[in-house]
Order: structure tokens, then sequence, then C-alpha cells
């Protein structure tokens, strides 16, 4: 009973998050500007380490945490970079 | 495999991992619908935040349910993201003014199409009124 309203949950939030990863890559392909797509990105990111995070739940394992934590800091990281990029034209001067 | 936990456990963690994937999807969808980048920069920290601190406080409470022993390290995810987050948001919209500023403001700052129509119509408003209009704005 219970195992079926948690993994029902967990199929409802992973549709829910793939659909705001397409949305993100709507505006990542759609653009106008570069800030967009960084904005994008980010978005992406984040989405896709939640969904690391549920798979975790769904394997009943915490060794996707790991994972998730470094998405979640690669994803800073690169944004980052990235908005310095657009702000100087290179990333370490 | 999905562990057999309690009920109220079950029902907890599908709110707060529902919950968490919807702001998740509404951040996106207001990262489509804005309409320009300083509209479009606001809904994702809404999914970056809360959308993140629900999810993993669901994975907070289905391992510490399940494995008997309080499991915090999802904490760590959840106290890291939203530092990190408004550096990243204030380096892109600091980068996003300077590049707006290369180009020339034209069309970039005018926040939407009402903004624009209200602006026109105070214009139309302080022309018609001539006195009305030179009364300053506090400096400042």
């Amino acid at each position: 009973m219970s195992a079926t309203i948690v993994g029902w949950a967990l199929l409802v939030a992973h549709a829910m998050l793939a659909v705001g990863m397409l949305l993100a890559a709507f505006r990542l392909f759609r653009g106008p500007r570069a800030q967009d797509r960084v904005l994008a990105i980010d978005a992406i990111n984040i989405n896709a380490m939640l969904q690391v995070v549920l798979l975790g739940i769904r394997a009943g394992t915490d060794a996707y945490f790991e994972a998730a934590l470094v998405m979640a800091l690669l994803g800073f990281v690169s944004s980052a970079a990235l908005a310095k990029f657009l702000m100087r034209g290179e990333v370490i001067e | 495999m999905i562990a057999d936990l309690p009920l109220w456990a079950a029902v907890l963690v599908a709110l707060l991992v529902v919950g968490g994937a919807a702001l998740g999807l509404l951040g996106a969808l207001g990262l489509v619908r804005g309409q320009t980048f300083y509209d479009r920069a606001h809904p994702p920290s809404i999914a970056t935040t809360l959308g993140m601190s629900g999810i993993l406080f669901g994975s907070l409470v289905y391992f510490s349910v399940t494995g008997l022993r309080l499991s915090v390290h999802e904490v760590l995810i959840v106290a890291i993201v939203p530092i990190v987050a408004p550096v990243t948001m204030m380096l892109l919209a600091r980068a996003a003014i300077f590049r707006d500023r290369i180009r020339g403001y034209e069309g970039e700052l005018v926040p939407s199409q009402r903004a624009a129509d209200e602006l026109a119509q105070a214009e139309q408003e302080a022309a018609r009124h001539p006195a009305a209009a030179t009364d300053p704005e506090p400096p400042g």
C-alpha cells in the first residue's frame, strides 16, 4: 500500500521534472541571447540533480546521493564560469 | 525496490516529492514564459530553492524511516545549493546588464508589453497636462 503511494509519487515527480527539463531545453535552443541559454543550462542541471535524488529513493540506496552532490556543485561552478565568460570574454584572467 | 514504510511516512514522502517536483515544473514554466531576460531570471530560483528542498526533505524522511536512523547527509545539499544559487544568479545578472549596456538599452529594459503600454499612457497624460508634468520627482 505505502510502497504503491511512494512509487506513484516518484513516477509523477519524475514526469514533472522531465517536462520542466524539456521546457528549459526549449529556452536553451530558442535563446534569444547567451544569458538566457546559461539560465536554461542551470535549470536543466538542477532538474537533473533532482532526478538523480529521486532515482536514489526508488533504488533504496544512498549511493546516488554523492552523484547528486557532485552534480549540484559542478552546476554551480559551470554556471559561475559561464557568467564570468559572458562578462569578460575569458574565464581565468 | 521501494521499501514498505508506514502510511504516514509514505504520505509525507509523496507530498514532499510531488510538491518539490511541481515547484520545479513551475520554475521551468516561468523560464519559458518570461518576456525579457530579467523576467526569466526569477522563476528558476523557486525550483533551485523550494523545489530542491522539497525533494531532498522527502529523501531525508524516506531514508530516516527505512534506515531506522537519522539520515542527515541530504541536509548538505539543502544547505549548499541555496547559498551558491544567488551567487551564480548575481554573476549572471551583472553579465547580462553589462552586455545590454554594450548593445544599448533599446527594447531590453522594458519589462513587458503591459508596462510599455502604461509608460506610453503616462507620457500621453503628461503631454495633455503640461503643468502636472513639471513637478519633479524627489531626488535620489
